[in-house]
């Protein structure tokens, strides 16, 4: 009989149960399926992978003067037909000696934004509410310009990924106040604000944005006055906004009834009124539940902007799919243009995908155990 | 900013007013032309790196300028859609809309528009590989055709190989993008569009030359600028300032040579340079200044879509009517 009195020391696992194979076996070759799926999985990898590398980058011609350079015998993407007309694909026709306007108003927005994700920034309610009130009445005089000695820039010169962020931007900023009073108005008690919610939301929810833009572009102005001008930006900007505002309420209304009704009842109990009790208890709780549903719809908005192409708006997308692609020098890079617009908006989509994780980390809406 | 908007439409929607025909006052007034062109078709309307719009449609517009304002870059130009496009010049929108439009009796007749001429003769045409060795469409029996599905183009087609008691193989798809590929891979030998359409496609090819096009079309599409029906003050600049252009080519009247011909004692290009603005209420220099700052139709032509731009199109149909073509212009006097 063995008998020690010291705790024996721990002895390595066993040679099947640890290392690089082990792991390969468990998640990789479980069995007779799972390792013809691997091996199928792996051949498609080698199939796609490298000749994608390829053509994106080993093969690519960055730097052309003209279309001949990027054609020929094993090239790949002809990434100077963008590079050569960036400017164009960043600000469309926005003049170049007014450039830093729209830079101006953007790296003002980004320096506005950062105090936000600093943990310990006072007063953050006061800096959000300028970021979304005032900021961007600043950026429409300075692009928009025409006044405070600024030359003005039409609308219409607005494009390229300017113009799909100012669309998105605007969009969201108001489309998410509309949404949650649309929100409150649908679940108000007061018949004429209910059906009105109501309408407004199923209406606007059952038509698709293609109509409402065509509405808005085609049908409007021929029932305003002859001459009228109604701006075209301004106009898809309504509808955008309308749009997405109905969306918006039924993702918060979602959130408002998630909210059990006790807290209602406490709110009230405590003499708060309508607003305040909706301001300080009710809502904190509904928008914070429904952030990615909220993500969700910014998200659709921001990609639903590349829609304005069919009223003639350039945004990125259509920058370089129309304006770039129309120029009879440089024919025949269509798929480089798609690429390049698809990098560009999943950047910003996984970016705001990014945030909207880490806000819900930061507010534990996640009720992890 | 949204609600004043929103009053502004309520109030504009009350006190609408009666439509105003003077669009060369307000020209005037405005100081520059409002254009709607195509959101971009190389060689008709397309934005260079500048941003500044350029192409035989936009040339029109700039045309109108010159004479109306003396100065061929007062233009605003608004990028349209084809759905938008007959809304914008009826709702007045835009002045002239010249946007590679083709000119159709329902169009003429019932949109309340008047087509102003024919700036471009399309019609469609076919492109085949050179390696097959085919010179005309009628040796084309048998032969399998990409096209763009659900247009004009396949009917066309049909009733062509039909007439001529041929048959072809139509290898469809959605988009003009998707034909070249189509073309590119080999899935068909003859690929057929607008026969513009065809020379910007043939430069999409590794190989441009790899391509003919041949010289046969088969439908008329006559492209051409329009205006609101109701103006005939401005229908008749627009008109004439596309005639101007011609008669210019015709005379030999060119954007280098316009000021010695100004001195010209040929009688017919003295009309041409001066004597006739008071009838289309216009200043005396209106030609002129057309002539000097956007040049000659021909000018105009091959430096967009001929042999001084890379599309490369031949004057075909297009050429004057005293050179095999049928671009003819009444007389100015």
């Amino acid at each position: 009989m063995f008998v020690t009195d010291k705790i024996l020391p721990e002895l390595p696992a066993p040679q099947n149960t640890k290392g690089i194979v082990h792991w390969l076996k468990v998640n990789l070759f479980s069995g007779p399926v799972n390792t013809i799926l691997t091996l199928f999985g792996l051949f498609l990898l080698y199939k796609i992978v490298p000749p994608a590398v390829q053509w994106v980058i080993t093969d690519a011609t960055w730097v052309a003067e003209t279309r001949d350079t990027c054609r020929g015998e094993g090239k790949g993407a002809c990434w100077a037909y963008i590079i050569n007309r960036f400017d164009q694909v960043m600000y469309g026709f926005y003049p170049a000696d007014e450039r830093w306007r729209p830079n101006v108003a953007g790296i003002f927005l980004v320096l506005l934004a950062i105090p936000l994700f600093i943990e310990k920034t006072p007063k953050k309610a006061w800096l959000a509410g300028f970021i979304l009130v005032i900021y961007p009445i600043i950026a429409y005089f300075l692009i928009r310009g025409g006044s405070f000695g600024l030359v003005p820039v039409d609308t219409n010169k607005w494009g390229g990924l300017m113009l799909t962020l100012i669309i998105s931007f605007a969009g969201i900023v108001t489309a998410l106040p509309l949404g949650v009073i649309l929100a409150l108005g649908r679940r108000s008690t007061m018949p004429i604000v209910k059906s009105f919610s109501i309408i407004f939301i199923e209406f606007w929810r059952g038509v698709p944005l293609i109509t409402v833009l065509f509405m808005a572009s085609v049908m409007l102005p021929l029932f305003l006055p002859e001459g009228t001008d109604f701006d075209k930006l301004a106009r898809a900007m309504i509808g955008i906004t309308l749009f997405q505002a109905a969306y918006i309420a039924e993702v918060v209304r979602g959130g408002l009834q998630a909210i059990p009704k006790g807290q209602y009842e406490a709110a009230s109990a405590m003499g708060l009124s309508y607003w305040k009790s909706m301001a300080l208890v009710i809502l904190p709780q509904a928008l914070t539940l429904v952030i990615p549903g909220l993500v969700n719809t910014f998200i659709a908005l921001f990609k639903d902007t590349t829609l304005v192409l069919i009223i003639g708006l350039f945004d990125v997308l259509a920058v370089v799919e129309k304006v770039l692609s129309a120029d009879a020098a440089w024919l025949g890079f269509h798929t480089e243009g798609l690429v390049f617009s698809a990098f560009v908006f999943w950047i910003f989509c996984f970016a705001m995908s990014r945030y909207s994780m880490s806000l819900e980390r930061k507010l534990d809406t996640g009720h992890k155990r | 900013m949204r609600k004043s908007l929103f009053l502004g439409l309520a109030t504009a929607a009350i006190f609408s007013t009666t439509a105003q025909a003077g669009t060369l006052e307000d020209v005037k007034k405005a100081g520059f032309v409002k254009c709607g062109v195509s959101t971009s078709l190389a060689g008709f309307s397309a934005a260079d790196d500048k941003g500044n719009w350029k192409g035989l449609d936009v040339d029109v517009c700039r045309g109108v300028a010159a004479a109306v304002l003396g100065d061929a870059t007062k233009v605003k130009f608004s990028p349209l859609t084809a759905k938008e496009r007959f809304t914008a010049l009826q709702s007045g929108e835009i002045d002239i809309l010249s946007r590679n439009t083709t000119w159709t009796l329902t169009r003429d007749a019932s949109l309340g528009l008047n087509f102003a001429g024919v700036n471009y003769y399309d019609g469609q045409g076919f492109m085949v590989s050179k390696k097959l060795g085919i010179d005309s469409t009628l040796k084309l029996d048998g032969a399998a055709i990409c096209i763009q599905a659900g247009t004009t183009t396949e009917l066309n087609l049909s009733d062509y190989f039909k007439a001529n008691n041929m048959k072809y193989k139509a290898i469809t798809f959605d988009t003009n993008d998707q034909t070249i590929e189509g073309f590119k891979s080999g899935r068909c030998d003859v690929l057929t569009t607008d026969q513009s359409g065809l020379y910007s496609l043939r430069l999409k090819l590794e190989d441009p030359n790899s391509a003919v096009v041949l010289p046969e079309i088969i439908s008329k599409e006559p492209l051409g600028p329009v205006v609101r029906q109701g103006d005939d003050v401005w229908f008749n600049i627009v008109k004439w300032t596309l005639n101007a252009m011609i008669n210019a080519e015709e005379m030999g009247v060119t954007s280098k040579n316009v000021d010695e011909m100004k001195k010209s004692k040929d009688p017919a290009i003295g009309r041409l340079m001066g004597g006739q603005g008071e009838k289309l209420k216009l200043d005396d220099n209106w030609s002129f200044n057309i002539i000097k700052q956007v040049g000659n139709y021909g000018e105009s032509f091959e430096a967009n879509v001929g042999a001084g731009s890379p599309l490369k199109i031949e004057r075909g149909v297009n050429a004057l009517w005293n050179k095999g073509g049928i671009m003819y212009a009444p007389p100015i006097r």
